[in-house]
């Protein structure tokens, strides 16, 4: 069996559900974590990357080799996730609205183990996982994992300027959290 | 130009300073303020890209759950094949042939196939 991963999607293609089965072995722990990153928690992660596999092996004829895999398999995930978000949050009569204020209900980051923590990478895994959903879907797509505005949109069911503008909340938000001492000199100033 | 008005830009300009105009860009040249705020959007940009390549440990059992799913949706899959062999014969003449007057049939024959799907799986 071939472990190319371009030779492995034609050959999954042509029917060969062991070239399938090793795609998703390859590539499951990749997708689980932009699932979690997108869900922020490890149930809904699992189900969304259940429902990824799911759509990717139904759909497969429909990708076409001029894309990365990894690529077509992300915007799946980030479709999948955005679904499973909008009907837990319907569920719920939640808003997880963009409208939702920036200052939310929930607790801080702990500033103390922020004073502790110095490494960034640790305090803005924290951060993105604050952020509202419907802004961190955009971040986490944009600035990890490098898909186009265009795509972001498309997968999400938003315009790609409703896009623009959850990038640029979530930017400024995660900014704020991580390097609060520029807004409160400017608070001060008021 | 205030640091108030050039803010709203650094966001974007973190990707690079094209997102700022002349006049935005001549105000980080000279205000340090500003040029801390885009060095902090920089720097968490910075960490973004590097968490791609970070892999999360995923739970335990989920391999083998997506794997029978599938190995499910299959089965399912074959059978539909059995039940309508024709028609998707047919359909695999119209994508090989490729022609683009034939497009529009195909995605015509595709949407009828995920009815059929749907049915199935229900
Ligand atoms: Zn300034």
């Amino acid at each position: 069996m071939p472990t190319d991963v371009a030779e492995l999607v034609a050959a999954a293609k042509e029917g060969d559900r062991s070239a399938f089965d090793e795609l998703v072995r390859q590539t499951y722990a990749e997708t689980y974590t932009l699932a979690y990153r997108l869900t922020g928690n490890e149930e809904d992660a699992r189900d969304v990357a259940q429902d990824a596999y799911l759509r990717a092996f139904r759909g497969l004829n429909r990708f076409r080799g001029d894309a990365q895999f990894s690529t077509w398999l992300y915007r799946i995930t980030a479709n999948c996730a955005a679904t499973f978000m909008g009907k837990r949050a319907r569920n719920r009569h939640e808003a997880l609205d963009e409208d939702t204020p920036l200052e939310d209900e929930r607790p801080e980051v702990d500033p103390e183990r922020r004073a502790h923590s110095l490494d960034l990478r640790d305090q803005l895994g924290a951060a993105i996982s604050e952020l509202p959903p419907k802004l961190r879907a955009v971040v986490v797509l944009r600035d990890i994992y490098d898909l186009p505005h265009e795509d972001i949109a498309a997968e999400l069911g938003i315009s790609v300027a409703a896009a623009k503008v959850r990038l640029h909340r979530a930017r400024h938000k995660l900014r704020s959290t991580l390097f609060p001492e520029i807004d409160e000199v400017e608070a001060r100033a008021v | 130009m205030r640091c108030d008005q050039v803010a709203e830009k650094l966001p974007e300009a973190s990707e690079g300073t094209f997102a700022l105009g002349r006049r935005e860009r001549r105000h980080v040249e000279s205000c340090l303020r500003c040029q801390a705020e885009l060095v902090q959007y920089r720097k968490i940009l910075r960490a973004m890209r590097a968490m791609r390549t970070e892999v999360l440990e995923a739970s335990p059992g989920l391999l083998a759950d997506i794997l029978a799913n599938i190995e499910e949706a299959g089965e399912r899959h074959a059978i539909r094949s059995l039940l309508t062999g024709r028609r998707v014969a047919y359909l695999g003449g119209l994508a090989a042939a490729g022609a683009a007057g034939a497009a529009g049939a195909i995605v015509i024959a595709a949407r009828n196939r995920s009815k059929a799907r749907i049915r199935l799986a229900s």
